[in-house]
């Protein structure tokens, strides 16, 4: 974010505590001191009210950086989303562009219980007009964070809680990630697990065990989930034939069951058979650390999975 | 108003096994020949109750026993006593996520918000709500809410439905200062004036919302003024007493009761702690937290009993009034250390009533 307003000023960043505070979860630490009260800017809790000032601003020639505390209190902004950004382009016949990026954390974070768990990504890949992307490595973040705040398009940048803490090698300067490109994490032979953000971390730990039960699965990290790369997933399936979906949030609808249409329509003479999911349990999010952790998609299960996949049944 | 309106203190715990022994729940009646000293021992063993109940909740975070948010009352508690206290058992209860203290105010039994806090099966919301989701249909605690504003709305509905049934009841919809900006409170506000419905609106305004004072989140700083616009009644003032407290709500309550108009209370408090366990409160100095600790309105409860006599070398009233609360929060540590966790078929059951639709 401090590259991009560097780079352009007419970028700013707006949201509950991204100033005095440094930022709920310390993300925009040192920026208010850095660039002034002008271009980082604390707000009420008025959710609503900022992501519309953000679109406001986007429409006349600002690039607007709008931090939702996380994704969940975004519901609360959803008609600015929904109805204005997401419209703007096309409801003025292609006048007005509305160049905004929303980030913020998305989607589990440890027994904070129903209201505050949401997987919201698969609500907003729904809508044509949004892009929407979620990194699993902190040079994706990056990378993906300065293609979001320089395309012409509403983006959703889906950052995860639980990997705030998670560190890797960041390029510096000039690293930008095409939105819309998936990239192959582990290559494999047997079967292919596509995952994102969190649930990366989780198809790769899956992938290790299985190693050691004598299975090739190569993990494709999707990034981008609108636009999806259906490229990337289409031509690995075609090398290994079978396919298993892995995401927090519900299995209804969403992106898994969005992929599964795809690759079934594209790739169907390559499946060697059904496409599995691995998703949250079909069920609002409970706060007992126990129960929440069977909710939530783990290793264990997308192994179960996989080898239900390849017809191997653990008995 | 009255010592007559009053609501009784004590009430039923949520389930049977819930129940603490007898003798943990009973509050010992050491003033019986002075009702209003009694009253305000009652009072005041509600919030050292409430007091009690989050430092041990801030012990069991501490030691991982609390998992997610956990935002504590300390401070605040002769607000959601001093309110409840001039309710009657029937009325409603609604607030935010910071709701232990409302909840055993409104008669939640110390067992039922600890085991739900540890994530167990016998806690109020069987371990699937946690610390921001406290309900309790049998005291018509309905529940606390983790979006900021969302369930100001729904308290206009439930007190919607006191006026569409004639019941009488009156509803408290507790919540921040922070609340005030967002879109939930005015249009709960509006429809409330319009309809013109039994509910009284208290806006805890204890100076900070996270880490934002007031000064950055409002253009005027008396929150009561926002009434105005909606034709509301309004009120404002320091939650030092909470005799004070439940006069001043009880005069809300009662207009809210017998002539079904709402009111706007804004209630200036002050949070000891940080905002939630993980927030270190950098924002504000030490000389600012000594300052509200010295008007701590439990030290002043407190102080008020000794000074009318309940202190008195010899006397041991007030000893047994803290030592019953003391044995009441062990029992319910132990209670909800002791209880088992959920199993996974409560989810089925619990989301939706009826076949699971799918
Ligand atoms: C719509 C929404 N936005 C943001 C949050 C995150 N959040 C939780 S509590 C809080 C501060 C609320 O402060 P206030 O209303 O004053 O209540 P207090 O915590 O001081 O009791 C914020 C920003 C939220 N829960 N809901």
């Amino acid at each position: 974010m401090i590259e991009e307003m560097d780079r352009d000023d007419r970028v700013f960043l707006m949201g509950e505590e991204v100033g005095h505070y440094q930022g709920a979860y310390k993300v925009s630490e040192g920026m208010l001191e850095k660039f002034g009260p002008k271009r980082v800017i604390d707000t009420p809790i008025a959710e609503a009210g900022f992501a519309g000032v953000g679109i406001g601003a986007a429409i006349v020639g600002l690039r607007p950086i709008i931090e939702f505390m996380t994704w969940n209190f975004s519901a609360v902004a959803f008609d600015q989303i929904l109805n204005n950004a997401a419209k703007m382009r096309q409801m003025s016949g292609g006048q007005l562009e509305c160049p905004i990026v929303f980030r913020g954390p998305n989607a589990s974070a440890r027994q904070v219980g129903s209201q505050h768990s949401h997987a919201m990504e698969h609500i907003y890949a729904h809508v044509p007009g949004l892009k929407v992307v979620a990194p699993a490595f902190p040079a994706d973040a990056k990378g993906l964070l300065k293609a979001a705040v320089r395309d012409d398009n509403p983006v959703l940048v889906m950052e995860s809680e639980t990997l705030y803490g998670f560190k890797g090698d960041v390029p510096e300067g000039e690293h930008v990630v095409a939105l819309g490109k998936a990239q192959i994490v582990r290559a494999g032979k047997d079967i292919t697990i596509a995952a994102y953000a969190r649930t990366t971390h989780v198809a790769l730990e899956a992938a290790a065990t299985l190693e050691r039960a004598g299975v090739s699965a190569e993990v494709v990290d999707l990034r981008s989930l609108r636009p999806l790369d259906d490229n990337t997933l289409v031509a690995s399936v075609e090398r290994t034939h079978r396919l298993v979906v892995v995401h927090e949030g519900w299995p209804y609808g969403g992106v898994g069951a969005e992929i599964a249409d795809r690759v079934q329509r594209l790739a169907f003479d390559a499946l060697d058979g059904p496409i599995l999911r691995v998703t949250t349990l079909d069920v609002p999010m409970p706060y007992s650390a126990k129960l929440e952790l069977a909710c939530m998609p783990q290793p264990d299960r997308v192994v179960a999975t996989v080898l239900r996949a390849l017809g191997r049944e653990q008995s | 108003m009255s010592a007559e309106k009053r609501a009784p203190l004590t009430r039923a715990p949520a389930h049977p096994s819930v129940q603490a022994p007898a003798r943990a729940t009973q509050a010992p009646s050491p003033l019986g020949a002075n009702p209003e000293l009694e009253h305000l021992s009652k009072l005041y063993r509600q919030m050292l109750l409430i007091r009690r109940v989050e430092e041990e909740s801030a012990r069991g975070y501490a030691e991982g026993k609390i998992g997610g948010f956990l935002h504590l009352y300390i401070g605040q508690e002769a607000v959601g006593v001093g309110a409840i206290a001039s309710l009657r058992p029937d009325d409603y209860v609604i607030t935010t996520y910071r709701d232990h203290g409302i909840a055993l105010a409104k008669g939640m039994s110390p067992r039922a918000l600890l085991a739900e806090l540890f994530g167990k099966v016998t806690g109020c919301s069987r371990g699937l709500g946690g610390s921001m989701h406290m309900f309790d249909k049998e005291h018509h605690m309905l529940g606390g809410y983790g979006i900021v504003g969302g369930h100001i709305p729904i308290a206009a509905g439930v007190a919607f439905a006191s006026k569409y049934r004639g019941d009488g009841r009156v509803t408290l919809c507790f919540f921040g200062e922070g609340a005030v900006s967002i879109g939930g409170f005015h249009e709960g506000m509006g429809l409330a004036a319009l309809w013109k419905l039994p509910i009284v609106f208290i806006c805890e305004n204890n100076e900070y919302a996270m880490g934002t004072p007031i000064s950055r989140s409002m253009s005027v700083e008396d929150v009561s003024l926002k009434a105005l616009g909606y034709g509301m009644d309004r009120d404002r003032f320091f939650a030092d007493d909470v005799l004070e407290v439940e006069r001043r709500i009880g005069e809300a309550v009662q207009r809210a009761r017998e002539q079904g108009t709402p009111t706007l209370v804004e209630v200036r408090t002050y949070r000891f702690r940080g905002h939630s366990m993980s927030d270190p409160a950098k924002y504000r100095t030490q000389a600012e937290l000594e300052e509200h600790k010295n008007r701590d309105p439990l030290a002043r409860a407190r102080r008020r009993l000794v000074e009318s006599g309940l202190g008195e070398p010899g006397d041991p009233r007030l000893d047994d009034l803290e030592k019953s609360v003391e044995a009441e929060v062990a029992d319910a540590v132990k209670f909800a250390h002791e209880s088992p966790e959920p199993g996974l078929d409560v989810l089925e059951q619990s989301t939706y009533s009826g076949p699971f639709a799918y």
